[in-house]
């Protein structure tokens, strides 16, 4: 498959989580590992109130691609689903969705791990945490 | 030469604009820019400092020279996940 790799406005609920898992699936894999970052409601001691994230699509994407490379250059699959939601998000919302097949759970948790590791590092998507006293973009 | 210039979180809210087009001498490069983009908007001079530099739409360094055509980004801190 070629991998699927978005940045969205659209919420990431449980039916979107379904359908991403859908469509990585495949009757060879073994293990399917799905992280969901998700909206805290608290950072740095502080109450947040609420997210609002913003990115730099179209080099987003292309980050992600060069991601979905690596993750086929050592693990060996191409059954993967990278999206992340920008826009305002609510505490519990899930803001990032990382889907990995693979034949054996091993690799699947390996390769996802990375995936979510190298976007925090490299992908341009950017963050601002609504707290109950003021707001600021963060890193992280 | 024209080269675009995208502004995203911080940098959006501080110069007010999604992106807008410099004419800069031939010579200019990505360090060039920074430094006027911190003269023509003092609320960037927090966030600029802390930018990489991304030239159509790749991770270049700080001094990149630049090209007719470009787009170019500072991209603060990352805080996706």
């Amino acid at each position: 498959m070629a991998a699927i790799l978005k940045i969205t406005r659209d919420p990431l609920d449980a039916a979107a989580v379904r359908a991403l898992v859908e469509a990585v699936s495949y009757p060879g894999a073994g293990g399917l590992v799905t992280f969901e970052g998700v909206v805290r409601d608290n950072a740095r001691g502080k109450r947040v109130r609420y997210l609002e994230y913003d990115a730099y699509p179209e080099m987003a994407e292309q980050e992600m691609a060069t991601i979905a490379a690596e993750v086929e250059r050592r693990w060996g699959t191409d059954h993967l689903a990278m999206v992340h939601r920008i826009g305002r998000m609510e505490i519990g919302e899930c803001s990032v969705v990382i889907v990995v097949a693979c034949p054996h759970r091993a690799e699947a948790f390996e390769a996802c791990r990375y995936a979510i590791d190298t976007l925090k590092a490299t992908v341009p998507i950017f963050k601002k945490e609504v707290a109950e006293d003021g707001e600021e973009w963060v890193e992280g | 030469m024209s080269v675009r210039i995208r502004y995203f979180a911080a940098l959006r809210e501080a110069t007010g604009r999604d992106e807008e087009l410099l004419d800069l001498p031939s010579e200019a490069t990505a360090a060039t820019v920074r430094a006027l983009l911190a003269e023509r908007y003092p609320s960037l001079a927090k966030v600029l400092p802390r930018c990489a530099v991304a030239l159509n739409r790749s991770y270049v360094s700080a001094g990149a020279a630049l090209h007719d055509g470009d787009e170019l980004a500072f991209i603060p801190p990352l805080g996706g996940g």
